[in-house]
């Protein structure tokens, strides 16, 4: 039977790229690799040579990732350059699958706030703080600092304040910086979101012009 | 048991020094036993403004490395029996000395003080460091300058990681007229970003500067409006509920009595 081989070697210019398939258990990955640098431990001795690594899909932590360094090392003139991953894919699928999650504090000058998912933060991002969210980023209280919605990549992320001072506001490669751009300080709750890759302003009261999904409210 | 006071503020020459040797003084001249502290080791200034200067034999790196014993580092003011510095050296720099061995001296000065007031360097790091390292709580000062506040905003951030208490706020160099005319940072909007507790805010003085440089810390004077307000932040500290002053200009018995009759 013709096992489809888990490690593939290229040569490129400046050294060789190892292709590790994404798709199998580790062990048995490192157990290949092991076999084949033994295999071809006569063909690949020589002068010092660059290995890249290319993980695929498969995202590591970095004890794995030293092993794969260690044994790809015991060939002694190979030097690893990178151990690389593709970045994790995205898409409009996974952005609608994210949950809101609170998070109550004060992120101060200095200090950054990291989010998967839309972020609901009780507290105020000071000048110098940074909040960065894949998902939306909704502040009950005062962004003075950087915000940073959509991050990896999802232009369809929002960043709304309850009072909206931000240094700078950034959603997915959008960069952009009040009062140049655009002026706010209104003393309604407002959004920031991106139209034709454009930084807008907006009142919250308008969120449902971007985001439809009708409330129905009982009543008369 | 005394309690261990840090007084920082990350940015430089917002008055740090002038604070904790105001309070320090104020403290004893309510009849506490205060020592205070200096560990801007290679920059040492609290015994030139506290008048000290001279009388210094050993000091902190000396205790920390063993070549003396703590109370034969210590510096008696000359002004009062019940109060004391330790200076800072001023050969060495901030990497000579641990925040433990600090954490040592300080623990073993709290038991025979009510207040050890620490005067912490500029900066975040080493000097930083070793200052918090004892420190039971903290004073954070800044100016009504947005540098300062920034500054500020990220030494609380750091101090609240520690296990200090909520860090107290005290707002320095606070210019009556140019607030009036709305040039300056308001005290209001500086709390707002901050979210920490006010312990004190004290107007820009003249009287602090000259002070400073005849080595008398302005507290003794009663009639500096700093002084004024340097004694409200220790009976603060001490727990008394001060009202905030006034910062407008000192007004006469006349405007203040039109003013009673609705005329101001």
């Amino acid at each position: 039977m013709n096992v489809k081989s888990l490690v593939t070697i290229k040569g490129v210019k400046d050294g060789l790229v190892f292709l590790l398939d994404d798709d199998c258990e580790l062990d048995a990955l490192i157990e290949e690799l092991e076999a084949k640098l033994q295999k071809h431990e006569q063909q690949l001795a020589g002068p010092i040579v660059h290995i890249q690594i290319k993980l695929g899909a498969r995202q590591l932590p970095e004890e794995d990732r030293e092993r794969i360094r260690s044994i790809i090392r015991k060939q002694g003139n190979f030097v690893v350059q990178s151990i690389e991953s593709d970045p994790p894919p995205v898409g409009p699928a996974d952005y609608s699958s994210y949950k809101v999650e609170t998070v109550t504090g004060m992120v101060r000058s200095g200090q950054t706030l990291e989010h998967e998912g839309h972020l609901l933060l009780l507290g105020d991002v000071n000048p110098g703080g940074a909040v960065r969210s894949t998902g939306d980023i909704y502040i009950m209280g005062a962004l003075r600092g950087v915000a940073h919605a959509g991050c990896a990549g999802h232009s369809e992320a929002i960043i709304a304040a309850s009072l909206m001072k931000p240094t700078q506001l950034r959603i997915a490669e959008v960069i952009s910086r009040p009062p140049d751009e655009w002026a706010s300080g209104e003393s309604w709750m407002e959004y920031a979101y991106l139209k034709d890759g454009a930084m807008q302003i907006d009142k919250t009261a308008h969120l449902h012009h971007i985001r439809n999904r009708v409330l129905q409210a009982k009543g008369v | 048991m005394g309690e261990a006071i840090v007084v920082t503020s990350g940015k430089g020459g917002v008055g740090k020094t002038t604070t904790s040797a105001n309070v320090g003084t104020a403290l004893a001249l309510m009849g506490k036993k205060v020592c205070m502290i200096d560990t801007d080791i290679g920059l040492r200034n609290l015994d030139v403004v506290m008048g000290l200067e001279n009388r210094i034999i050993y000091d902190l790196i000396d205790v920390a490395e063993g070549r003396c014993r703590l109370n034969q580092a210590l510096v008696k003011d000359k002004r009062f029996d019940e109060l004391y510095m330790l200076p800072a050296a001023q050969t060495k720099d901030k990497n000579d000395i641990s925040p433990d061995q600090v954490r040592k001296i300080v623990e073993e000065l709290k038991p025979d003080f009510d207040y050890v007031i620490i005067d912490c360097p500029a900066g975040i790091e080493q000097g930083f460091r070793n200052a918090i390292a004892g420190a039971d709580h903290a004073i954070v000062v800044t100016t009504p300058e947005n540098a300062a506040v920034r500054d500020a905003d990220r030494v609380i951030g750091l101090l609240e990681k520690t296990n200090i208490s909520q860090p107290k706020l005290i707002i320095n160099r606070i210019r009556p007229n140019l607030l009036k005319s709305g040039d300056m940072l308001e005290v209001d909007d500086i709390i707002q970003v901050l979210a920490i507790d006010l312990i004190g805010i004290v107007p820009d003085d003249e009287d602090v500067i000259k002070a400073a440089n005849q080595g008398e810390p302005t507290v003794m004077n009663p009639n500096s409006r700093a002084a004024m307000a340097y004694r409200n932040v220790a009976r603060r500290i001490l727990g008394e509920t001060v009202p905030l002053m006034h910062l407008e200009e000192k007004s006469g018995v006349l405007r203040r009595m039109r003013k009673f009759l609705g005329m101001g």
